[in-house]
């Protein structure tokens, strides 16, 4: 199955993010992460949804959207070049000891710690999806107690007009 | 006291509605409904809606007090299917709300335009669990076109404004307003603006003139051409342009079930019905067409038995819907034509050219002789001879309500549905307990037409109360009860498919009809003969008033022919007739 990131445009009115989740939910549409924050527009905001279909299940996502009345705008980011970009914290087993090699297996992905603890550290990294995966891999072994990602937030590049898929 | 002065709708003159006015939510919701021209409410009080019927007193606004929300809201729906405009439903917060789910969810299914004006416990409750307090808002969001909670008196009127044009413009649909008890006492300066102006929400209403043309060219192409035309053409009142534009085209038309009354069924080029228990050349039309034009329908799946991939597998797909989300959701779709299908219609029409579709008329006319809606008399009262009989007493010029089941589809067979919104019936939700009350909005609003309110036994009883308001009301509703005793479909279903294992559909312990009309003060006549049945039928048409008239019917009775779950349209079961 094919993922898609898609921006919504929305009023930002209590319950449009139910909306949209229930939508999603009674039409057996897939929500891989959903993010949610003010737009550059006050009273609007952007949900960054990431799902999963082939293009039928793809239009029919679109199209019940923007049935919703407070859905403004509907955008596929993911066929055009974008960005995007999650925020994954992890709380990882960290003895003394091991703090070093855990800082040395970090350093690639340009993660930081953020807090230290007796016996653990928090670890912040900033990417795409697949780089926040490969990380959490590496940092399994050494034991993750706690994790928490934020879902995607996604934008397109340059001058480059997102796919418009309904006006 | 209601303050709510402008709102005298018997007095010759109605003082003017002075902008600016501080009044309370309350009256400034009825003067949104008295601006919206609204002519009936139905519904329900309760302490959350106290201030809203305090209001009513004070005004001349037509309320009809049925005897539960769930009559209320299918009244409320019969009304707006007979006129085409919104029905108006109130009830209080909690019980009183979620009363009304099953007629939202029967409203959102056929697109019925509906206002439905909720109450709920004050805001500083919210959220605590109060006494009679739900969550309608959350518990409608699938099963509403759209949904309001309002917090103050002042955006009232707004939200009213929205709610009227969201509720009745592009795909129409039931619009749900909460309104919290403060807000209904809340005192606030009256504006109630003009204009709507919503974002994200901004229905296409033209057809695209590139997909006009291809229409067009492909009509020239086709040699076995069909429409289908459902629910959106009554809805979009297209009745003329689609009868112009089948005439022109020479094209035959099936009508879906909420399409029928759409084109006129007594037409040469009417094929009938399609679907579960549709006729035979309706179902070999829409499996052979090499071209099909779906116009404001929805290809649901007791036309194309979920089997999509099969259904009309040699024809080019166009597909006329206001609604976007429609076209390609279930079929696959050549031509879309995302639009209004009157102004889709008017739109195609100068360019219209007859189709070279001679054989394949002859060939539907064909199917239609050989395979006609029939049945065998065996001595016994025949559910289809009743309503044919009302049929011919009535030349075809009632309104006619059905509830769900058996019944429902002898109606549709066997009355010929000449004029839009002359039938009214629950087709997407198929929602048992609706034909009774929404008979009786459609009698208000229509006091001098004949409406005949076809039930089984089984759905009359769960809305039977509102007996109690034809009879308090005078509403001239002649109720038929086709009684088989049981639940004549499940049965039929369970002798079908689960081996005649007859697992609860036993009916026989049900009230005396012909008393417990007689209880409600309606007059109550029962017919178990042909003979019979003519002779009552007469007295219940010739009787001034509501009437309920019982017509026993043999319980083995089944609906034929019949296209088994999980078949294809080809592959009918044509019972014993044929």
């Amino acid at each position: 199955m094919q993922k898609h990131t898609i921006s919504v445009l929305v009023n930002d009115q209590p319950g449009v993010l139910a909306r949209v989740a229930n939508l999603f939910g009674r039409r057996g549409f897939n929500i891989d992460s959903i993010s949610v924050g003010n737009s550059e527009e006050k009273g609007l905001s952007r949900m960054i949804i990431v799902t999963e279909g082939d293009e039928k299940t793809l239009e029919q996502v679109t199209k019940q959207l923007h049935k919703l009345i407070d859905v403004i705008k509907v955008h596929q980011l993911s066929d055009a070049p974008m960005v995007s970009r999650e925020i994954v914290l992890m709380k990882v087993d960290a003895a003394p000891a091991v703090r070093s090699e855990i800082t040395g297996v970090i350093e690639p992905f340009r993660a930081t710690i953020v807090d230290v603890g007796p016996s653990s550290v928090i670890v912040q990294s900033t990417g795409d999806s697949e780089k926040i995966e490969a990380l959490i891999e590496l940092l399994r072994p050494y034991g993750i107690r706690e994790l928490s990602r934020t879902g995607v937030t996604a934008m397109s590049r340059g001058m480059v007009p997102a796919l418009k898929l309904q006006a | 006291m209601s303050r709510d002065s402008a709102l005298v709708a018997g007095k010759p003159e109605v003082p003017p509605i002075v902008q600016g006015e501080v009044i309370s939510g309350a009256d400034a919701l009825l003067r949104c409904l008295l601006l919206e021209e609204v002519e009936f409410i139905f519904g329900y009080p309760g302490g959350a809606v106290l201030p809203i019927y305090d209001s009513i007193y004070g005004s001349h606004l037509q309320h009809v007090l049925t005897r539960h929300e769930q009559g209320a809201i299918h009244a409320a729906d019969g009304y707006a299917r007979a006129t085409g405009k919104p029905g108006v439903v109130i009830a209080t917060s909690g019980p009183g709300a979620t009363n009304l789910v099953t007629g939202i969810a029967t409203a959102q299914m056929d697109s019925i335009p509906m206002v439905v004006i909720t109450g709920n416990v004050s805001q500083d409750m919210i959220g605590t669990d109060a006494f009679q307090e739900a969550d309608i808002t959350g518990i409608t969001l699938p099963i509403t076109k759209h949904n309001f909670f309002v917090r103050s008196a002042e955006e009232l009127p707004r939200v009213m404004k929205e709610a009227f044009y969201i509720a009745t413009t592009g795909r129409p649909g039931p619009v749900l307003v909460d309104i919290p008890k403060d807000v209904n006492i809340a005192l606030s300066p009256f504006y109630y603006p003009e204009t709507v102006s919503l974002r994200g929400y901004n229905p296409t209403v033209r057809p695209n003139k590139m997909q006009v043309e291809r229409l067009i060219k492909a009509i020239s192409e086709a040699e076995k051409p069909v429409i289908i035309a459902g629910g959106g053409v009554i809805a979009s009142g297209a009745e003329k342009e689609l009868l112009e534009f089948a005439e022109k085209t020479q094209i035959p038309v099936v009508c879906t079930f909420m399409g029928l009354g759409g084109f006129p069924g007594t037409h040469p080029l009417a094929v009938g019905w399609p679907g579960m228990h549709g006729n035979y050349a309706s179902n070999q039309a829409l499996m052979q067409c090499d071209l099909l034009i779906g116009i404001g329908n929805r290809f649901d799946d007791r036309i194309t038995m979920g089997r999509t991939k099969e259904f009309a597998p040699n024809a080019k797909i166009v597909h006329i819907d206001i609604d976007p989300a429609e076209i390609g959701k279930n079929v696959d779709t050549f031509i879309p034509i995302v639009g209004d299908v009157k102004l889709s219609l008017e739109a195609a029409l100068p360019k219209a050219q007859p189709a070279k579709s001679k054989e394949w008329i002859e060939q539907i006319d064909a199917w239609q002789e050989e395979y006609p809606f029939a049945y065998q008399q065996n001595g016994k009262l025949k559910p289809q001879a009743v309503i044919e009989m009302f049929y011919e007493t009535t030349n075809g010029d009632a309104i006619v309500t059905t509830d769900v089941g058996q019944h429902q589809m002898w109606v549709t067979q066997y009355y010929k549905f000449n004029q839009p919104r002359s039938l009214i019936s629950s087709g997407g939700l198929g929602t048992m307990g609706f034909g009774l009350p929404a008979a009786m909005g459609a009698q208000l609003a229509f006091p001098d037409r004949t409406v005949i309110s076809v039930n089984g036994d089984g759905g009359f009883q769960m809305n039977s109360q509102e007996l109690a308001i034809l009879s308090g009301m005078n509403i001239p509703v002649k109720v038929v009860i086709i009684n088989n005793k049981s639940l004549g479909m499940v049965r039929q279903w369970q002798e079908l498919f689960y081996e005649n294992r007859l697992s609860e559909i036993d009916l026989t312990h049900s009230p005396d009809f012909v008393k417990l009309a007689e209880a409600y003060g309606v007059k109550g006549l029962r017919a178990e003969t042909d003979e019979e049945a003519q002779q009552v039928w007469a007295e219940a048409l010739a009787h001034d008033g509501p009437v309920v008239v019982e017509f026993v019917i043999d319980k083995n009775e089944n609906v034929y022919p019949m296209v088994a779950s999980g078949s294809t349209l080809d592959e009918m079961v044509m019972g014993d007739e044929k």
